[in-house]
C-alpha cells in the first residue's frame, strides 16, 4: 500500500462533529465575486514561524509569498510546496483568474489555521475562532471562500 | 477544515474546497468539496505547473452553483505519492573534513545547494524554527548527543522542541535537495533524506532509541514521517 494510502485509511474514521451543512448560493456571477484562501497548511508569515498546535488562525496578506510552513505534523510531502508555493496556496493561480475575467478579485488577505490539529476542540472552531475568522473575510467584502488543505 | 467550512457558510460565505482524504469529508459533510487523489500535501497536484492547478482551481468553482449540499465530487485525475523511491539523481557531497562527525560533515557540503534553493524562492525557506541556516549543524550535533546516550531532558529539549529541530533539519535538507535532484515526485525528497542521508538516517536511529528509552511519545511518533520506518 502507497504511503499515503495507508494514512488516509488511518485518518478516515478520525470523529467529527454532527453538523447539518448549508448552503449559501452566490447572489452574482463568479467574474464579480472575491475570493479568498482559507488554507489548514499551517502557513505563516515569514519570521512568525513556530510548531503550531492550536485552534488559532493568523491573516496573511495577499501579496505575501515569503510564507512558512509551521504544521506539525511530518506526515505529508513537504517538497511540493517548498518548490512552488502554489501546491498548496494558489494565490498566482487566482490572480491569474482575475486576470483572465474568471472571477473577480481576490481578498486583501487570506487565512490560514492549523490542520490536523492535537490541541484544538471542535467547539472552539465552532464557537471562536471559525466566526472570527469569517468575520474578517466578511467585512473585506469576500463572497467565495476556498478551503486547501495538506 | 470541514468544520470551518460548516461555519463559513453560516456566516453566509460560499465555500469550496480541496478535500485529501475521501473518508473524512464523508464524515464530516461540508458543504461543497472536490476530492483529489493526490499526494498529501499537494492538494493542488503539481508542483511548478500553473495549467494543471488551475484545472484544479476550476473544478472547485464548478461546485459552487451547487445547493445540493453536502456535494462532495471526485477530480477525475489521480497522482500517486513516490515513497521509497529516491529521485533519480540527488548526489550527496563527498566526505571533506573527516574530523567532524559524518552528518555534520554532509550538512556543511549541502550549504551551497541550499543557498541556491534561496535565491530561486526569493529567499523563502522553511527552515527557522529553533534555528536559521547558520544553526543547522549545532542541532544535528544534539542528535548526535542524543545517539551517544543523551535524554531529551539532557540537552534540554521538550517534546515540541525536538519535533521542530526535526523539521528544520528536515528542512533544511529538502531546499538543498530541490537544487540537486532531476525530479521532485512525492516524498521522493523525503525517501533521499531519511534513507540515503548521514542526518536523515541519524535522525530514525535517534528516534528508534527514544522509543526503546521510552521518551515522550508524541516527540518519538512526530520526531520523522510515520512512512519512513
Amino acid at each position: 500500500m502507497a504511503a499515503d494510502a495507508m494514512i488516509r485509511k488511518n485518518v478516515s474514521g478520525l470523529p467529527s462533529p454532527d453538523l447539518t451543512p448549508t448552503a449559501t448560493a452566490l447572489n452574482k456571477p463568479l467574474s464579480e465575486c472575491k475570493v479568498a484562501i482559507c488554507t489548514t497548511a499551517g502557513l505563516r508569515s515569514a519570521g512568525d514561524i513556530k510548531l503550531w498546535m492550536d485552534s488559532s488562525f493568523t491573516v496573511l496578506p495577499n501579496e505575501a509569498r515569503d510564507l512558512q510552513l509551521s504544521h506539525f505534523s511530518p506526515n505529508f510531502d513537504r517538497a511540493g510546496l517548498t518548490a512552488d508555493l502554489n501546491t498548496a496556496y494558489p494565490a498566482d493561480r487566482l490572480n491569474e483568474l482575475v486576470d483572465a475575467g474568471v472571477i473577480g478579485s481576490v481578498a486583501t488577505n487570506n487565512l490560514s489555521f492549523m490542520g490536523a490539529q492535537m490541541d484544538a476542540t471542535f467547539s472552539a472552531i465552532i464557537q471562536d475562532t471559525g466566526p472570527a475568522a469569517a468575520q474578517i473575510l466578511i467585512d473585506d467584502g469576500v463572497d467565495v471562500v476556498i478551503f486547501t488543505p495538506v | 477544515m470541514s468544520v470551518l467550512a460548516h461555519v463559513f457558510e453560516q456566516a453566509g460565505l460560499a465555500t469550496v474546497g480541496i478535500s485529501l482524504v475521501r473518508g473524512q469529508a464523508e464524515a464530516a459533510k461540508p458543504p461543497r468539496m472536490l476530492n483529489v487523489d493526490f499526494p498529501l500535501g499537494r492538494p493542488l497536484g503539481k508542483p511548478n505547473d500553473a495549467e494543471f492547478q488551475t484545472s484544479v482551481l476550476m473544478a472547485m468553482f464548478g461546485l459552487l452553483e451547487r445547493t445540493d449540499v453536502p456535494v462532495l465530487e471526485d477530480f477525475p485525475e489521480s497522482i500517486e505519492d513516490q515513497t521509497g523511491e529516491a529521485p533519480d539523481s540527488c548526489p550527496l557531497p563527498p566526505r571533506h573534513n573527516p574530523e567532524l562527525h559524518a552528518a555534520i560533515d554532509e550538512a556543511q557540503g549541502l550549504r551551497n545547494a541550499y543557498d541556491r534553493n534561496l535565491e530561486a524562492t526569493g529567499g523563502r525557506t522553511l527552515v527557522g524554527r529553533i534555528a536559521g541556516v547558520d544553526g543547522i549543524a549545532g542541532l544535528i550535533e544534539q542528535f548526535i548527543e542524543i545517539e551517544n546516550g543523551s535524554s531529551l531532558a539532557d540537552i534540554g529539549w521538550d517534546p515540541m522542541t525536538t519535533i521542530a529541530v526535526g523539521q528544520d533539519v528536515r528542512a533544511y535538507y529538502e531546499e538543498a535537495g530541490l537544487q540537486l535532484a532531476d525530479n521532485t515526485g512525492a516524498r521522493q525528497l523525503e525517501t533521499w533524506f531519511y534513507h540515503q542521508t548521514e542526518t536523515g538516517q541519524l535522525i530514525r536511529r535517534v528516534r528508534d532509541l527514544m522509543k526503546e528509552r521510552e521518551e515522550d511519545g508524541t516527540a518519538v511518533t512526530y520526531l520523522a514521517p510515520m512512512t519512513q520506518g
